[in-house]
């Protein structure tokens, strides 16, 4: 009875040992972001022992909260205008923005026989709803857009439009089959160099301003170490590998 | 003007999908409540505590439950795609029916309160008098309960202009229609349009109150007349 009692207590007085040394970053992190962070966050925690809390959700909503006093040491953005505006306001340490990740783009259906790689099934247009993302608060969405612009697209599917909050209700309204298809974040669908389900058409660079996705330490995290530890591994290789093995370029 | 083309399309949306569910739970609502306040039944508690989970559940919940079972692989999308009428998700009527759900205890709730308070003793008088069930309900019961059927519109119509999580779960941001009110402010938010978050937002708030005085204030005058 005692034994483990006193095994706790010791596991206990670790952990408040640890919590001298290792200090812990709160970060906000893009939707489409989710699935590398995901793998990060362990890794990161085991090479550094900072502690990492993440949470995921919209910039635009970021925006708001950290305006509003949230508690994030770093913002890793899916564009690169908010971490500058909130520098230029004064809300974040200046110099401290770089871009992390270049995203990509991807027309996706869950249905494996759906899409041959190709724009076929879009310019056929025999489905009833093209899922996107919100384009005026997602860069994902935006630059959906100006796919559909390039290909004289933008009347014939007005129509038939539906967008996600963010670019993760996007890719859940084609995963749940009510899409028939969507422009979705490559890094949802693709993982270690391969398309993990369902078929796509992966949208050339080209037809697309590049979805430059910048982070930068926020006025809050300015004195902690573990904030500036979280952006030296994410500029280093073992992030590198992580992020491109989800389909992201590299500046 | 403040307020742009799409905020007013949303407006005039949240009132016609508020205004249309109202009906449509009042006359789904009555027979369930009249039922609710009647019975002996042992199904009268499990029957009550469904009609009640929407109060208790996060509205995501439904809308995630509505998403899949509306959707092509649910249930309810495959027996309305087997009839014709495609799938509901992203249209007016998918909202309609999500609104009806998460509107259903604010209708029967209080529909059940005034008959439970009318009784079987102005029933029972009627049938003496050799009303038949038609007659005593509308001739006694309604005039009644009516009271409650006002509070129950009132209370529908309200809970569903604020609704949010099941919209925006099974909407799809369509200006016109499924880009309701409370959508377009999250919208202005997340866009950083703040100065049209607020009209909406501040709009909201006046609407709300005027709604619950109205409700407060009849309710006293309904006190009195008794």
């Amino acid at each position: 009875m005692l034994k483990p009692l006193k095994h706790s207590l010791l596991a206990l007085g670790l952990v408040f040992a640890s919590g001298a040394i290792a200090d812990e970053v709160k970060v906000a992190v893009a939707a489409n972001f989710t699935a590398p962070m995901q793998a990060i966050t362990p890794a990161f925690e085991k090479a550094t022992g900072h502690k990492l809390l993440v949470s995921f959700g919209a910039t635009g909503q970021f925006y708001a909260q950290i305006r509003n006093g949230a508690p994030y040491d770093v913002l890793l953005a899916a564009d690169d205008t908010t971490p500058a505006r909130l520098e230029r306001e004064g809300a974040a340490v200046p110099g401290s923005r770089f871009t992390y990740a270049i995203g990509g783009l991807v027309l996706w259906s869950a249905d494996a026989s759906y899409l041959d790689g190709t724009d076929a099934a879009l310019k056929a247009g025999q489905f009833r709803h093209l899922s996107i993302a919100n384009p005026k608060a997602a860069p994902y969405g935006l630059a959906a857009m100006q796919v559909l612009a390039k290909q004289g697209l933008s009347e014939t599917v007005k129509a038939k439009l539906v967008e996600g909050q963010n670019i993760t209700q996007a890719h859940q309204f084609v995963s749940s089959g009510n899409a028939e298809l969507g422009f979705v974040a490559l890094s949802q669908v693709y993982k270690d160099g391969q398309l993990s389900s369902g078929s796509a058409w992966i949208v050339p660079d080209a037809m697309y301003d590049p979805i430059r996705q910048d982070a930068v330490i926020l006025k809050q995290g300015a004195n902690n170490p573990a904030a500036v530890a979280l952006v030296e591994y994410l500029k280093g290789p073992e992030a590198a590998k992580v992020i491109e093995s989800f389909g992201y370029k590299l500046p | 003007m403040p307020l742009s083309k799409n905020d007013l399309d949303a407006i005039l949306l949240t009132l016609e999908l508020a205004s249309l569910t109202t009906v449509l739970l009042l006359i789904i609502g009555t027979p369930i409540a009249l039922w609710l306040a009647r019975t002996d039944s042992w199904l009268k508690r499990p029957v009550g505590a469904v009609v009640a989970l929407p109060l208790v559940l996060p509205p995501t919940v439904i809308g995630f439950y509505l998403l899949v079972s509306m959707g092509p692989n649910g249930f309810f999308g495959q027996l309305t795609q087997s009839l014709g009428l495609g799938t509901f998700t992203f249209t007016f009527t998918g909202l309609v029916i999500g609104s009806i759900f998460y509107s259903l205890p604010f209708v029967v709730q209080p529909l059940q309160n005034a008959f439970e308070a009318i009784g079987r003793g102005p029933l029972e008088a009627a049938a003496t008098l050799r009303a038949n069930p038609w007659d005593s309900f509308f001739s006694v019961v309604l005039p009644l309960a009516r009271p409650g059927f006002i509070t129950a519109a009132i209370l529908s119509f309200a809970h569903t202009i604020g609704e949010f999580g099941v919209v925006l779960m099974i909407g799809g941001n369509i200006p016109g229609k499924t880009q309701v009110v409370s959508v377009q402010i999250y919208n202005h938010v997340e866009t950083m349009n703040y100065a049209q978050a607020h009209w909406l937002a501040g709009g909201m708030v006046a609407f709300s109150f005027i709604v619950l005085l109205a409700l407060y204030g009849g309710r006293n005058a309904r006190m009195r007349a008794l």
